[in-house]
């Protein structure tokens, strides 16, 4: 039982470490730094042109998608030297954020699902940030029930092979940023529901494709709406068999869980931090017995979802594939983030609810705050992770479904009873 | 990195855990709680046979030799199989104790005879409610005759050999406490069971009028040793913790698939299911805290601590926490003096007082991680 690096694993930190050192944007340190939790903290040049920058440097040098083949764009890495890369690139990943869908989600189906020849297309400015990719799967009726959505893709009568695709989709991260974007539709509405989706990949610059931002609760607009409307797209651009879109799904939605989950942050050093120096009546607060004891509650979960990563990374290294057990990297940091975040500004009494420059610090739990609600939404809901742990950790039985082997059409809806 | 144990490790759990499930059957458990034995001798003399008990006893004491994770290991089967006899006090208290700060005539004369389960240890701190300070500590120690009581020790009933902290000397505050070996057996002990919530594991008053003490570690330096020794214990009672918490989970989890209402398995229901996926989730997070006290112990770490106090805090929830709902989960039946369930949610209790409070150790862990911050700066 050890943390430290095997010699091989030693080695390639030392690369990637002088790597780094030699061309890490440093000119951009300070404001990482102080980044946000909506923006990336970077005022002095445009945010997405120094993502788009630091991705293609690494790129050049063999260090974007380090697990992905050489072929696609990727360093050929085993997934211990992601990890690696990981930690040694530190504030500097955070650059990459844009692309997190698409390496960590949309590639990887388009790798499982896609011909040869689109794969060297598509795969390679994906790694290198030139080009950025959505995923348009959940739907105003298909959020957690994403099997339910109704986007709908209609062979064209004009014997082109061509698919017509028409309705809408939501909560988009970076569709108006996008070049491609992996689409799941309803191709049959006869069949039961899982059965009758198609999953195809298409140009966001597609005649009919628009992008409208969603003003969210906390102010800012990170997700967006995507209306489809006759759209048409190549039959050669279908990922997998038609009606085999689910199964597709799944390569993806897999992917998302494990790119989600791993390494999130609870704030609890910013509340460690701020509860030594903010003062509650003329002493620090972490003086006081109540804060002291919600403090050493989050202090280990903050530990806890540490070094279950830390086993998730011994196991990837023993090359072993992390299971449905990291669904709990996301739960809990979601949950605890919200409740420290209520926590933090409720040692300031009163002034907790004020937005005041002057506190930069009170000023990031109320961003953690009001952002926090979506954190346990996204990428699976904190019931939907319950389920998974549920039923593929723990092995119970799944619920009973009443819109099992009802063709789509017939299932009732919130429109239709 | 490796935050896991090796194969050897897994396998001498698997090992422990075979002979816990053969021989610690809930017959022997429910002994102590029906008025048998305090303790489950024959287990007790089975494990050391195995070589158990002084399994990270360097051969020289009579022990195995091997590390502290085995025992790590030794201690979550211990928990998982709810085992009634006096492990935590005889080794991971009396034995640590002798190991940290025994002379070594005391290591050579006590710890063969723990390590062979022939006598039994504990260590006798408390001095009634409330969080332990060296102010309350009454017991003293003149010219090598301890008088005072102290009160709950576990296994004090039970117990041949005390390690009592003390007053001696003319030092203040935490320096005014010093350790002393006491033979339970000997002259001026009195002893007396006290009824418990977890009888399974038993507690005793222990009265002194003029018991023969020998120092044990330097003068004043008592609550030093005594706060070092508890961490170590607290990370390999966070391990009994674990190993309670998650046998727990399994029972809750095996009856909400076995009982049937409504017409389907219980477990298939969001409450049932839900309730099952947040104990998962305290006792993962709870083990992988647990790893990190393991490693921190095994390497003599510097973060020893603040593993510790990590290790406690979050094991102690977390068998609280999945113990509970098992009975939820149960329903009515759970709640039978004939079902297993009240043994886990007695213990669950028990081991989160023993050591000191869940309050005292949440403050702890702030203390030491304001004091690793500051070295840090």
């Amino acid at each position: 039982m050890d943390f430290d690096d095997t010699p091989e694993e030693a080695a390639f930190r030392a690369e990637a470490r002088d790597w780094i050192q030699a061309n890490a944007p440093t000119h951009l340190e300070a404001e990482l730094k102080r980044a946000g939790f909506a923006s990336s903290g970077i005022e002095s040049e445009d945010p997405m042109a120094a993502s788009k920058a630091w991705q293609k440097k690494k790129a050049e040098a063999g260090w974007a998608c380090l697990n992905w083949p050489k072929e696609y764009g990727g360093g050929a890495r085993t997934p211990i030297e992601r990890v690696i890369w990981g930690q040694e690139e530190g504030i500097y990943g955070s650059l990459s954020s844009p692309f997190i869908i698409g390496h960590g989600m949309c590639g990887p189906t388009v790798m499982a699902w896609a011909s040869e020849d689109h794969k060297r297309r598509l795969l390679p400015p994906l790694a290198s940030g030139e080009e950025i990719w959505c995923q348009l799967f959940s739907e105003p009726a298909g959020g957690s029930d994403l099997a339910g959505l109704r986007t709908s893709a209609v062979k064209a009568d004009d014997g082109s092979g061509d698919w017509i695709i028409n309705g809408q989709k939501i909560w988009t991260s970076g569709a108006q940023h996008s070049q491609w974007g992996l689409l799941i539709t309803r191709t049959n509405p006869d069949a039961p529901k899982h059965k009758g989706l198609t999953m195809f990949f298409l140009s966001m610059s597609s005649p009919g494709v628009e992008v409208r931002p969603i003003k969210q609760a906390n102010g800012q607009s990170g997700f967006n709406e995507v209306y489809f409307t006759d759209v048409r797209i190549p039959d050669d651009q279908r990922l997998g068999a038609v009606g085999q879109g689910w199964e597709v799904s799944l390569t993806t939605l897999m992917n998302e869980r494990l790119s989600i989950g791993s390494g999130m942050s609870t704030g609890f050093p910013e509340l460690f931090d701020f509860c030594l120096q903010a003062e509650v009546d003329g002493r620090p607060a972490v003086d006081d017995a109540s804060v002291r004891s919600r403090l050493a509650q989050f202090a280990v979960k903050q530990s806890g979802l540490k070094y279950t990563g830390m086993r998730a990374i011994t196991a990837l290294s023993k090359g072993e594939t992390p299971g449905p057990e990291n669904s709990i990297g996301k739960l809990v940091a979601g949950a605890t983030m919200q409740e420290l975040a209520m926590f933090a500004l409720d040692i300031q009494g009163q002034s907790g609810a004020i937005q005041d420059e002057s506190s930069p610090m009170n000023a990031r739990f109320q961003q953690m705050l009001l952002r926090s609600p979506a954190t346990r939404i996204e990428g699976g809901s904190d019931e939907i992770l319950r389920n998974i742990i549920g039923e593929r950790v723990l092995g119970l039985p799944g619920d009973i479904r009443v819109d099992k082997d009802v063709a789509f059409r017939d299932i009732p809806t919130s429109g239709r009873k | 990195m490796n935050l896991d144990f090796s194969d050897d490790q897994k396998q001498l759990q698997d090992q422990i855990r075979r002979f816990l499930s053969e021989k610690c059957t809930p017959a022997v458990v429910r002994s102590g709680l029906e008025g048998g034995e305090p303790f489950a001798r024959d287990l007790y003399r089975g494990l050391a046979e195995m070589g158990v008990l002084g399994v990270a006893i360097p051969e020289a004491y009579g022990g195995v030799g091997l590390s502290h994770l085995e025992l790590c290991l030794a201690a979550e089967e211990l928990g998982r199989a709810l085992a009634p006899v006096p492990v935590a006090s005889s080794i991971y208290l009396a034995a640590e104790f002798l190991l940290q700060a025994g002379s070594e005539a005391q290591k050579k004369a006590w710890l063969p005879r723990l390590a062979s389960g022939e006598s039994i240890g504990t260590f006798a701190f408390v001095e009634g409610q409330g969080r332990m300070t060296p102010d309350k500590v009454a017991a003293a120690v003149r010219d090598g005759r301890l008088s005072g009581a102290k009160s709950p020790v576990p296994d004090g009933d039970i117990a041949d050999l005390a390690i009592v902290a003390a007053r001696s000397g003319a030092g203040r505050g935490e320096q005014a406490i010093s350790l002393f070996l006491v033979d339970l057996n000997g002259p001026g002990v009195t002893r007396e069971t006290l009824a418990s919530i977890d009888p399974t594991r038993s507690q005793a008053r222990l009265a002194f009028e003029g018991a023969p003490a020998e120092r044990l570690g330097g003068e004043g330096e008592g609550w030093a040793i005594a706060s070092q020794v508890m961490d170590r214990a607290a990370i390999l009672m966070a391990f009994e913790q674990v190993g309670g918490a998650d046998r727990a989970l399994s029972m809750a989890r095996d009856y909400a698939l076995d009982r049937m209402a409504f017409g389907r398995q219980i477990g298939s229901f969001q409450a049932i299911k839900h309730m099952l996926a947040d104990m998962y989730v305290s006792a993962t997070l709870a083990r992988s805290n647990c790893y990190y006290g393991a490693w921190a112990l095994a390497s003599g770490s510097s973060e020893l601590p603040v593993a510790a106090a990590t290790a406690r805090v979050s094991a102690t929830q977390a068998f609280q926490h999945c113990a509970k709902n098992n009975i939820q989960v149960h329903g009515g039946m759970g709640f039978t003096w004939a079902f297993d369930c009240h043994l886990f949610y007695r213990r669950s209790n028990a081991l989160a007082l023993a050591l000191g409070s869940l309050s005292t150790w949440e403050d702890l862990l702030i203390t030491r991680l304001q004091g690793a911050n500051t070295q840090a700066a």
